[in-house]
């Protein structure tokens, strides 16, 4: 125990596994209704809150640090929603008007208050996840890094408000309108989960820096909705991508002699690209397979449609060829090879020589087709 | 003192390069906004850093050129990236933005080490470019910063049409046969230019502002997009010029946060008191008409009363017509007797003041009902 | 270089089009001719993909098959002889353009590259504002317009190009009885004058006073041709399912 505790790789690891699971609790809700930007928003303005709360008390880390910046998040949230009630901005600028101004006002206090303190803009940008052991208190006779603690309570803090009001939060993602008239507040829940991030922003960004936490609240979210439908997959998908990511980033971030929470964000864009390009039904491949076959399949009922529209007329022996598809259709010679041999083997055509004619479930085919409404 | 100022070398240095991102970030920022854009430019901002990594990397030193060249590079890849993201896949716009924003700004810290680790960022001031570092510029910067700003500006003024089309109405520039996706690929290369050359002065957290600040003030006070655009080039320019100068001047204060602020001042002072659209005159209208409803009201019932007591002249007691009409009535009653719709008629000592309508205020009750 | 004409007699001839979204079709195998000089009404209920064929005929949407021709040309190249007037849900009302800065844009196509409009731009749009009764609103910011009003500086902006061939999707949609009787006396005028005017309409009450000719669509063409003949309860039935029963006035 205490060894564990006392090995730095462990404790980097564990801390950047602690941001990870912490982040993607309220990350998966905020992706999936459409706030991700105002995640970005809350972990620039918390920087004031920071400051502020350092001036106040002189603390930098501890309930009352996080307490404080939970209350910038929240006041960002306000004034977004407060700027774009005017309409006299439209939503996503007040976004952008308001950040950055909350931003700026925080490391100007830096620069003038707190120069060579050990609250610079740097740290607050970039954290310094490496250093993280140097900082401990002691828990049951270990010496713990002060960041995992306080990542531990937020991670606590974050799954138990998701376990409480999971079904809540559910309804009030998916339909807004419906938790409201079932009177379940869903403003009040979803100005609570930002609370919530920005209490968790507080609590890593000793660590990973407010814009890398950006990184570990949408992007295991945005990689597990590419793999799965269901929401408590989602949350547990979204935390493994999560945990890999900071396992994984590690290594390589001493490997390569680079940034540690750096690569650690990093590798969660690794997985986001791999599940973008290769998830199984909503990747980029996946659906490129299925547009193919969906042409294949539309060729197919343009196919039947045309043989039936001649079936049984005098040109039937001349428009209901292969040649007569080209011209009629405008299809070039391989697709039109390809569409025969779907049709073929679908068994909605038959041959007859030159001419094609249609199988009875062909011409069923093609009669639900031109008539949708007589079934 | 200001006249020191302006005659320092390094503040009419930064002054200028403030100018040309104010000019350049206002003009591009008026149709970023309009286009509901505004987050794209966040995105973009923070990604340009291992852009500037990568041009630092490439070209073996801090030379401006390739600097900016990457970053307007990468400030592209990253736009074209959150496209592809949200409109092939089942992520969201927003979603697409934040993950893109915290993915490239993860690369360039992860770049930016890399350049440290090999003993070259601290000599080559890369960490500057965060926040900004107006001290830092040199004559020569400017120069590079002049050639892209006369580019940006001349783009927009050749393809003034085109731009206003594609913003206002994209299906019917399609319509009219634009090449809409082309003009909408040269907006974000517009965007991503206007960041570059707010890189050294700005820094890539904060340049967003300077694109949305300016177009948002502007739009309060101007009914059309020529003068919102010329509008917000000024105000670009103001708040550049401001903060950039007090940052020189008070060396060690960032010049990214002072210019941001200034800017954000534009932006509240305009949204609280342009007139029309400003907060403080929807106030005083909405007052103005509050206030017409309550005199008309207060008019209506003693024109009620004096029918029924068969008195056209009949006096009313305000206790009365405060029983009717809440407290703000005494308020009104003096507005009324200002107009010449009421007067005060002498009363028994111990009762409320009573009024009577004047003829003019007779014929106002009338008209109005 | 313009491809050889092709069914020249028609204002608009639409063959074979198919149009789906994912593997749903939205329109399928439709084939339109509306000849020139008429005022066409396209009735469908909701998804019959009414707008889809606009937008399609117009190269906004990509037709899974199918060809259109405009007098026997591609759009493409003849893009000057048509005008458009979207569904008044697509623009944004708080850009700050006046109703004369909208109308103008009508020109801007014509214009060419580099060429900002001048005073004989303006001047036409001034005139084609007169057209639709809005001369005296040309300074105001578009939002601070009625819907009617917002949908006549729409029409000027169509009018402004002096096409031979209008569409116009739901332009009575949100607009007082008063408006929509002054459109379509505009649009009346129009068609006297020999040009072509195609509307998506959802209103069949009016389809017999405002329209001479008519397609019904419900994914497939169901009925086309002149109103007096394609108006009737047979087509009506087929186009709308079950739901004619509850439009009495047309038996």
């Amino acid at each position: 125990m205490t060894a564990f505790f006392g090995s730095i790789p462990a404790m980097i690891v564990l801390t950047g596994v602690l941001v990870g699971l912490a982040s993607v609790l309220p990350g998966t809700f905020l992706v999936l209704r459409g706030n991700a930007m105002l995640t970005d928003a809350i972990s620039h303005s918390i920087v004031l809150g920071i400051v502020l709360v350092w001036l106040a008390t002189g603390a930098t880390a501890g309930p009352v640090q996080i307490a404080g910046a939970a209350l910038a998040g929240i006041a960002t949230v306000v004034a977004t929603e407060a700027l774009a009630r005017t309409r006299l901005v439209k939503p996503d600028a007040a976004i952008g008007l308001v950040f950055p101004a909350m931003f700026a006002l925080g490391v100007l206090l830096i620069n003038v208050f707190a120069r060579n303190v050990h609250l610079d803009a740097h740290t607050v940008l970039l954290g310094e996840i490496g250093f993280v052991w140097l900082d401990t208190l002691p828990v049951m006779g270990a010496q713990v890094p002060r960041a995992v603690v306080w990542l531990a309570i937020m991670l606590a803090i974050n799954a138990g408000f998701v376990l409480a009001f999971y079904k809540e939060l559910k309804l009030a993602t998916f339909d807004a309108d419906q938790a409201e008239a079932l009177g379940l507040r869903p403003r009040l829940l979803f100005n609570l989960l930002l609370a919530l991030t920005s209490a968790t922003a507080v609590a890593a960004f000793d660590a990973v820096g407010v814009i890398l936490f950006i990184t570990f609240v949408i992007v295991p979210p945005a990689t597990a909705l590419l793999l799965t439908d269901r929401l408590s997959r989602m949350i547990a998908l979204a935390g493994l991508v999560a945990a890999g990511s900071a396992l994984s980033g590690y290594p390589l971030a001493v490997m390569w002699d680079v940034s540690i929470g750096g690569m650690m964000a990093l590798m969660t864009g690794v997985f986001f690209t791999a599940a973008f390009l290769l998830a199984p039904r909503h990747g980029l491949v996946a659906g490129w397979l299925r547009a193919r076959g969906q042409r294949r399949d539309h060729d197919c009922r343009a196919l039947v449609v045309h043989l039936l529209n001649h079936a049984d007329t005098p040109e039937a022996a001349e428009e209901n060829t292969a040649r007569a598809m080209a011209e009629h259709l405008h299809w070039a010679a391989p697709r039109v090879v390809r569409v025969i041999v779907d049709g073929l083997d679908r068994g909605l055509i038959r041959r007859e020589g030159e001419m094609l004619t249609l199988t009875p479930k062909g011409r069923a085919m093609a009669r639900d087709i031109r008539d949708p409404l007589a079934g | 003192m200001i006249l020191a100022l302006a005659a320092d070398y390094t503040v009419q240095t930064v002054a200028m390069g403030a100018a040309l991102l104010g000019l350049v970030s206002g003009t591009v920022g008026a149709f970023a906004v309009l286009r509901g854009q505004s987050l794209l430019g966040a995105a973009l901002s923070h990604a340009t850093l291992p852009g500037i990594c990568a041009g630092f990397l490439i070209a073996g030193g801090r030379h401006l050129e390739s600097l900016f060249a990457g970053a307007f590079v990468s400030g592209l890849i990253a736009a074209g990236v959150a496209v592809a993201i949200a409109g092939r896949s089942r992520i969201k716009t927003d979603a697409a933005l934040g993950l893109v924003l915290g993915l490239s700004f993860a690369l360039g810290v992860v770049l930016l080490t890399h350049i440290q680790a090999r003993g070259g960022a601290a000599q080559a001031g890369l960490e500057s470019f965060l926040f900004g570092q107006a001290a830092a510029m040199l004559r020569g910067d400017l120069a590079v910063m002049a050639v892209l700003a006369a580019v940006a500006l001349g783009l927009v003024a050749a393809f003034w049409k085109e731009l206003t089309l594609v913003t206002f109405d994209p299906g019917f520039a399609r319509v009219q046969g634009l090449p809409v996706a082309a003009v909408e690929l040269g907006l974000t290369a517009l965007i991503a230019l206007a960041i570059v050359l707010g890189l050294q002065m700005v820094g890539v957290v904060l340049v967003t502002a300077m694109l949305i600040a300016p177009a948002a003030a502007a739009r309060q006070w101007v009914r059309r997009l020529g003068p919102m655009v010329a509008l917000s080039a000024l105000f670009g320019v103001a708040a550049g010029v401001f903060g950039a100068v007090l940052s020189a001047a008070a060396r060690g204060l960032a010049t990214g946060p002072l210019i941001v602020l200034a800017a954000t001042a534009i932006f509240a002072a305009s949204i609280l008191f342009a007139p029309e659209r400003g907060l403080a005159a929807r106030w005083l209208r909405r007052r103005a008409e509050r206030r017409r409803v309550a005199g008309r009201r207060v008019l209506r019932s003693m024109q009620a009363l004096a029918k029924e007591h068969g008195d056209p002249a009949y006096p009313a007691e305000r206790g009365m017509i405060e029983a009717l009409h809440g407290p703000g009535t005494r308020a009104a009653l003096a507005r009324l007797e200002a107009q010449g719709l009421v007067r005060p008629v002498p009363h028994r000592p111990g009762s409320t003041p009573h009024w009577a309508l004047t003829e003019a205020g007779r014929v106002q009750a009338e008209d109005r009902a | 270089m313009p491809e050889p004409l092709h069914e020249p007699q028609f204002a608009l001839h639409v063959e074979d089009l198919t149009v789906s979204y994912r593997d749903r079709p939205v329109l399928w195998d439709i084939d339109i001719d509306i000849p020139p000089g008429v005022m066409a009404a396209i009735v469908g209920p909701n998804g019959a993909g009414k707008s889809t064929l606009i937008k399609s005929v117009l190269g906004l949407v990509r037709p899974v098959a199918g060809h259109v021709r405009i007098f026997g040309r591609h759009y493409r190249d003849i893009r000057r002889r048509v005008a458009y007037v979207p569904q008044r849900s697509s623009v944004d009302w708080d850009f700050p353009a006046t109703a004369l800065d909208v109308v103008t844009m009508g020109l801007y196509g014509r214009l060419g590259w580099f060429r900002l409009p001048g005073r004989a731009e303006r001047t036409r749009a001034m005139a084609a504002l007169e057209q639709v009764a809005m001369q005296d609103y040309a300074a105001r910011q578009i939002s601070e317009l009625s819907g009617g009003q917002q949908q006549r500086v729409f029409i000027a902006r169509a009018l402004v190009q002096e096409a031979d061939l209008y569409f116009l999707d739901e332009p009575m949609a949100g607009v007082d009885a008063v408006t929509e009787q002054a459109i379509v006396e505009l649009l009346h005028g129009l068609r006297d004058a020999g040009k072509t005017v195609v509307m998506v309409h959802h209103d069949l009450q009016t389809v017999q006073r405002y329209f001479d000719w008519l397609v019904m669509l419900n994914v497939r063409v169901i009925g086309q041709g002149p109103v007096a003949e394609t108006y009737t309860p047979g087509n009506l039935r087929r186009t709308y399912g079950g739901q004619v029963a509850l439009l009495g006035g047309a038996e």
